[in-house]
């Protein structure tokens, strides 16, 4: 044995406990505030007021809720469709892009009956979306089941193409006529606006639809063939082949599925609380929903559970810097904590460590 | 220089006084300090236009001492996260909020309609509210004097721009830029590289190294890093820092930069809100105010470079040179400014087309 052979040897676990997998995201939160505490000791603040700001105060009142909700609604969303896709080993990264195209589309239609909106204007806006952020999932899906093209680089390659698209319209023909040449769309008309719930607050109706989404998702996964195929491709990619699932059909349909939703996610940006086409719509709700889907153990009841707490963890790290002077790069680092938290844990639920040195060292000793 | 602003102001203001007497009684009395919030599109140490916001920050607690409590969100994207934190701002019970970048426009509009106690300040946007005012810097001013170096230094003639976006504030200095350089060496040229960013060092210098292996040998930019200095410095090209002084990211090739200077306004601003004078306002100055000026000029500069530079900064101090002074030619090469004719404030504000020399 050399010398520079690991210390620890990793070994599978038989039985992997199930109560455990479900409580490992629950214990990564409770390092992560006790992680936390010590950060902001060590850095002069009190640790107790600075984490009742990020992680309590925005929860004392009814719009801090709504706007956990109007935050946490698009991560949900993209999260629901992705894990559905992430299930079936089918990996779609470039949920931003498809974001932005839904946006794009809807945005669009919301323009073109700027001025003489109608009842049919906001769900044509909202069809336009879902078909927007499909037709752009579907060019990996193409390039997937025709030609065996790697679909994690094309749909993030895809993502920066969606970003300069958009910015060629709102800097060209989308572009406010009395905008004073500013890069952005006329402001959406009121008929073309997702109806705010709550008066005071952003709470629109959109993030309303995002919860039954993700109720759906769940339902589509658990009681329906297509669930059980998507998970049967997944884990066991042959065995779904013997059973005669079509592995293209399945992964047109998790493609198009996210991508939709996606779609929607960003349709339900612009006609909510961005309510105009701008140069960048999403801070990168698409890359984030990835972590969140995974957090919510791609599960999409989970995911309810993990948006709100990535959302969360965004308006705690601005109250925490209005209130207590934090910096922004803690909430940065809160988030990262969060995750090496729930892998590190979620790794030691099934495999577990051995110490190599006493069964490595005694050979050596006999020579 | 600032007291001269505040007399001007003052006048101003005695001519609507209802107004000021509506917004007076509320903020001045009391031993409470005044809250001022500040809302950031880039981390404080971004060593550009972020940080020159931060130092004008810094600049009210100096002035004001106990008698202010300054709190900032740095990072704050524009878009839907912005309306939060300015509202955010608002109701914990900041009376004066400076929002920082074009982007946070609507946002500011919005949160002021809810917050009508609560004074509000967007730099370089265009709409006000009876408790929004906007405030913008005539950088173009300083855009006319590295672009007259960058004339005088350039051997290929062919300048490197970092740019943003296509809003007309950049549009604006390119132009600034290239009219200046240009009636030093009449070939001169400009090729643009957008970042889509305020803020992306690597994308900046990524754009910087192509720029210069096609042959640019002086670099500036509208972008708020300091990646491309460091690049162009590393590269022995010349280049001109942006917001604040960059010297130290290129010692040898920082010729100067362009300096935002915020302090005095955002002090004049605080005071006018203790004092209870604050109005609605909506400036625009430049070198001749103070709000933007250079940094000190590289030692490598020949001094007959540094005094054509000076003599430009000199003559807009005076009103006797405007960067944008006819004839101008717009990149087709067709006259579009007449002879002698300069551009008016709300064209320059306004500006969607290039002049002759630029590629972008």
């Amino acid at each position: 044995m050399s010398p520079k052979a690991p210390l620890f040897k990793i070994e599978p676990r038989r039985e992997v406990s199930r109560g455990l997998l479900y409580a490992t995201p629950l214990l990564a939160v409770a390092l992560t505030v006790v992680a936390g505490f010590f950060i902001f000791l060590a850095m002069g603040y009190d640790p107790f007021l600075a984490l009742y700001h990020f992680f309590v105060s925005p929860l004392l009142t009814v719009y801090g809720w709504s706007e956990l909700m109007v935050k946490g609604a698009p991560l949900i969303m993209i999260g629901v469709g992705l894990a559905v896709g992430f299930r079936a080993n089918v990996w779609n990264i470039g949920a931003e892009g498809q974001l932005t195209m839904g946006a794009v589309a809807g945005g669009a239609v919301a323009l073109a009956f700027w001025g003489e909106e109608t009842a049919l204007t906001l769900p044509l806006m909202c069809l336009a979306g879902i078909a927007g952020g499909m037709a752009y999932a579907a060019i990996p899906a193409f390039l997937k089941t025709r030609f065996g093209v790697n679909e994690i680089l094309t749909s993030l390659m895809l993502t920066y193409v969606a970003t300069l698209f958009l910015s060629t319209l709102v800097y060209g023909p989308l572009k406010d006529p009395l905008g004073f040449n500013f890069p952005q769309s006329r402001m959406f008309g009121d008929a073309a606006l997702l109806p705010i719930l709550a008066g005071g607050t952003r709470l629109h109706l959109g993030t309303f639809i995002a919860l039954a989404i993700a109720v759906a998702g769940w339902v589509l996964m658990t009681f329906t063939i297509v669930g059980f195929q998507v998970r049967v491709l997944g884990q066991a990619p042959q065995a779904a082949r013997f059973a005669g699932f079509s592995g293209p059909r399945l992964v047109w349909l998790v493609l198009l599925l996210s991508g939709g939703l996606a779609g929607l996610a960003g349709l339900f940006e612009v006609a909510g609380p961005i309510g105009q086409l701008v140069p960048q719509i999403s801070p990168g709700y698409g890359f984030t929903a990835i972590i969140v889907a995974f957090l919510g153990r791609l599960h999409p009841l989970g995911i309810i559970l993990s948006g709100l707490l990535m959302a969360l963890s965004y308006i705690g790290g601005e109250t925490a810097q209005v209130e207590v002077g934090l910096p922004q790069a803690v909430t940065g680092v809160f988030q990262g904590l969060l995750l090496f938290f729930l892998l590190a844990s979620d790794f030691l639920v099934r495999y577990r460590l051995r110490l190599r040195g006493a069964v490595a060292v005694q050979p050596q000793a006999a020579e | 220089m600032f007291k001269d602003l505040s007399r001007r102001r003052f006048l101003a203001g005695s001519t609507a006084a209802a107004g000021a007497l509506a917004l007076g009684g509320r903020t001045a009395l009391g031993a409470d300090p005044l809250k001022v919030g500040f809302v950031y599109v880039g981390p404080v140490g971004d060593f550009g236009w972020t940080h020159g916001h931060d130092l004008g920050r810094k600049a009210i607690e100096k002035e004001f001492g106990d008698k202010v409590k300054t709190t900032f969100v740095e990072n704050v994207a524009e878009g839907p996260d912005a309306e939060r934190v300015i509202r955010q701002l608002a109701s914990s019970g900041n009376k004066l909020i400076f929002t920082t970048s074009f982007g946070f426009m609507n946002q500011t509009v919005k949160v002021a309609k809810q917050f009508p106690d609560v004074m509000f300040e967007h730099a370089t946007g265009f709409k006000t509210a009876k408790n929004l005012s906007v405030y913008n810097a005539r950088f173009y001013e300083g855009r006319a004097v590295i672009g007259t170096i960058a004339g005088h230094m350039t051997k290929t003639g062919k300048f490197g721009y970092i740019a943003s976006f296509p809003i007309p504030e950049v549009v604006m200095g390119i132009n600034a830029f290239i009219l200046a350089a240009r009636k030093v060496r009449p070939d001169a040229e400009i090729k643009v590289v957008w970042v889509n960013s305020w803020y992306d060092p690597g994308k900046e210098a990524d754009a910087t190294k192509a720029l210069i292996d096609q042959g640019c040998d002086v670099i500036t930019q509208h972008t708020d890093s300091p990646a491309p200095i460091q690049t162009a410095g590393s590269r022995g090209v010349l280049c001109f820092g942006q917001a604040s002084d960059m010297t130290t990211f290129a010692p040898e090739q920082h010729a100067t930069a362009i300096l935002d200077v915020w302090g005095p306004y955002y002090v004049e601003r605080v005071k006018a809100v203790l004092d209870g004078t604050w109005q609605t306002s909506n400036v625009w100055q430049g070198f001749k105010e103070g709000m933007v000026e250079m940094a000190p000029y590289n030692k490598n500069l020949p001094g007959e470079v540094v005094e054509a530079a000076e003599s430009v900064r000199k003559g807009i101090i005076a009103g006797t040179l405007h960067p944008f002074t006819g004839p101008i030619n717009d990149q087709s090469g067709a006259e579009k400014i007449p002879a002698g004719q300069t551009i008016p404030d709300g064209d320059l504000l306004g500006m969607d087309w290039y002049v002759e020399g630029v590629s972008a």
